[in-house]
């Protein structure tokens, strides 16, 4: 890991202020951060640390929605009683990611942060083209090994998968990024790679990531997150949904749905046309499965990914089914 | 020129002074600045758990924390966390118990993990011991001894 140089900063201001000169880095949770600095991908010249910040790391949640200070740890939102029972979906979302460790030091705004696990921008030594990492040096992932690589939203210079599963259930009940006075929507908040996959935030040096909220609404309230992957646990997901549902009084009849995937797109990838297939349809087994297939419009594989195309509008099905069973 | 920096640590209730790099991480402080080597390097790159020590008592990765990340925060380690006449702590004595090891280097990871997996309360059965304690690895394979090692313990914390 090249040297650097460290800054505890005083206080958010001070920090905005410290970030914003060249070479300087934010670090929180450091899962990413510290990560890719020894892998050589990330070469800061200063590291702002903001973890020594106080009152940053509220979590409040009342009728209106949830509000999430940036600090606060992927841990304790996960276990916090009122996300659990009003946002299911991003409490799982949540303690299906990572390990239970990477958990109480990762924190939600660092989280929005991180970055793709896509092996050939993490090698820098054996895989000198990678357009994210060097703009315009080009992809070793197309025609290379590409099974975990993306399906929707990539273009000519990257396929990179998005790896995280909190933002895939924070794109689905329309969260927003609070960047101090300015907001975005999360799913704004991602970039498509196009022809500048270096650019995966629309942050700006200089910004920092104050709070996440996310409005309340009955189909955040009945959520789920449903995640499918190689290995049981402390896996990324090969295909995930993050999927909210609102009947009309007879129970039966979809008034509102939320439906994003995560593991198969190169951002977190809200499926509208899944949601506005099966609004005001009356929840059955074979409209669920026919309208999921929509998850995958656009989809474009590379081979050895195929396989994400079949599996993600199962996973969606899935978690749509499941939360029509607890009607 | 080097670029050393003056931070102080609270380890197993001790004060340290240290002159380092500030890209030392907590693990090559505790190893090889202080001596504690009871807390492994294994993968360095927060995929094996085998670096898991107690930052304010939450379980955390010592690998992917910088030293100076936490000065004023109370670290504990595998060496701290007998008591001082030596009595070993319940899941210490659980895991000899079990034979919840075979060549031992992933150990003190995971009694550090499985010591904050059953204060968090996530110890209720051995679905959610497998699932709580899944950022431990262990090559030889001793996981079925070490999810009967964690259970036992967690039985005798709460009783």
């Amino acid at each position: 890991m090249r040297d650097f140089s460290y800054l505890r900063a005083g206080s958010v201001d001070a920090a905005r202020q410290a970030s914003a000169l060249p070479g300087a880095m934010l670090l929180a949770g450091g899962t990413t951060l510290i990560d890719l600095a020894k892998c050589g991908v990330a070469e800061p010249d200063t590291l702002v640390d903001i973890t020594h910040l106080k009152g940053l790391d509220a979590i409040t949640v009342d009728d209106r929605g949830a509000t999430i200070g940036a600090l606060a740890k992927m841990s304790s939102i996960a276990d916090h009683a009122d996300i659990k029972s009003r946002f299911p979906a991003v409490s799982e979302a949540l303690w299906q990611a990572a390990s239970a460790q990477i958990r109480n030091m990762a924190t939600i705004g660092g989280n929005l942060m991180q970055r793709t696990r896509c092996p050939y921008f993490r090698d820098r030594e054996n895989f000198p083209a990678c357009n994210k990492r060097t703009p315009g040096s080009g992809c070793s992932a197309i025609g290379g090994v590409t099974r975990g690589h993306a399906v929707l939203g990539t273009s000519e210079a990257c396929i990179a998968t998005y790896p995280g599963d909190l933002a895939v259930a924070l794109v689905a009940f329309d969260a927003i990024v609070h960047l101090g006075d300015r907001q975005v929507q999360v799913e704004d908040f991602f970039l498509l790679p196009g022809t500048t996959p270096d650019k995966e935030h629309a942050i700006q040096q200089g910004e920092v990531i104050t709070a996440i909220s996310i409005p309340g609404t009955p189909a955040a309230r009945r959520s789920t997150y449903l995640k499918v992957r190689d290995r049981q646990s402390y896996e990324f997901a090969a295909a995930s949904a993050a999927v909210g549902i609102e009947f009309e009084a007879d129970g039966r009849t979809i008034r509102d749905l939320r439906v994003a995937l995560g593991g198969v797109a190169t951002k977190p990838w809200r499926a509208r046309a899944v949601e506005a297939a099966l609004k005001g349809k009356v929840l059955e087994a074979d409209v669920v499965r026919r309208a999921s297939l929509l998850a995958m419009e656009g989809a474009v594989d590379h081979g050895a990914n195929h396989y994400k195309i079949e599996l993600a509008p199962r996973v969606v099905a899935r978690a749509i089914l499941k939360m029509g069973e607890t009607a | 020129m080097t670029n050393q920096t003056t931070i102080h640590l609270t380890i197993n209730g001790h004060q340290h002074e240290l002159e380092i790099e500030p890209r030392v991480t907590l693990l090559d402080a505790l190893r090889d600045h202080l001596g504690l080597t009871g807390t492994k390097k294994g993968c360095d790159q927060g995929q094996c758990g085998a670096c898991t020590v107690h930052v304010d008592g939450q379980r955390v990765l010592a690998c992917l924390t910088l030293a100076a990340q936490v000065e004023g925060r109370a670290v504990t380690t595998i060496e701290g966390l007998a008591e001082a006449d030596g009595t070993l702590h319940a899941v210490q004595a659980a895991f000899l118990e079990q034979d919840a090891f075979q060549c031992g280097y992933c150990t003190p990871g995971q009694i550090m993990s499985a010591v904050a997996c059953i204060r968090e309360g996530h110890a209720g059965s051995d679905d959610e011991i497998r699932e709580y304690m899944a950022g431990n690895l262990c090559r030889c394979g001793a996981y079925p001894h070490i999810v009967a090692a964690v259970r036992q313990a967690a039985t005798e914390v709460a009783s």
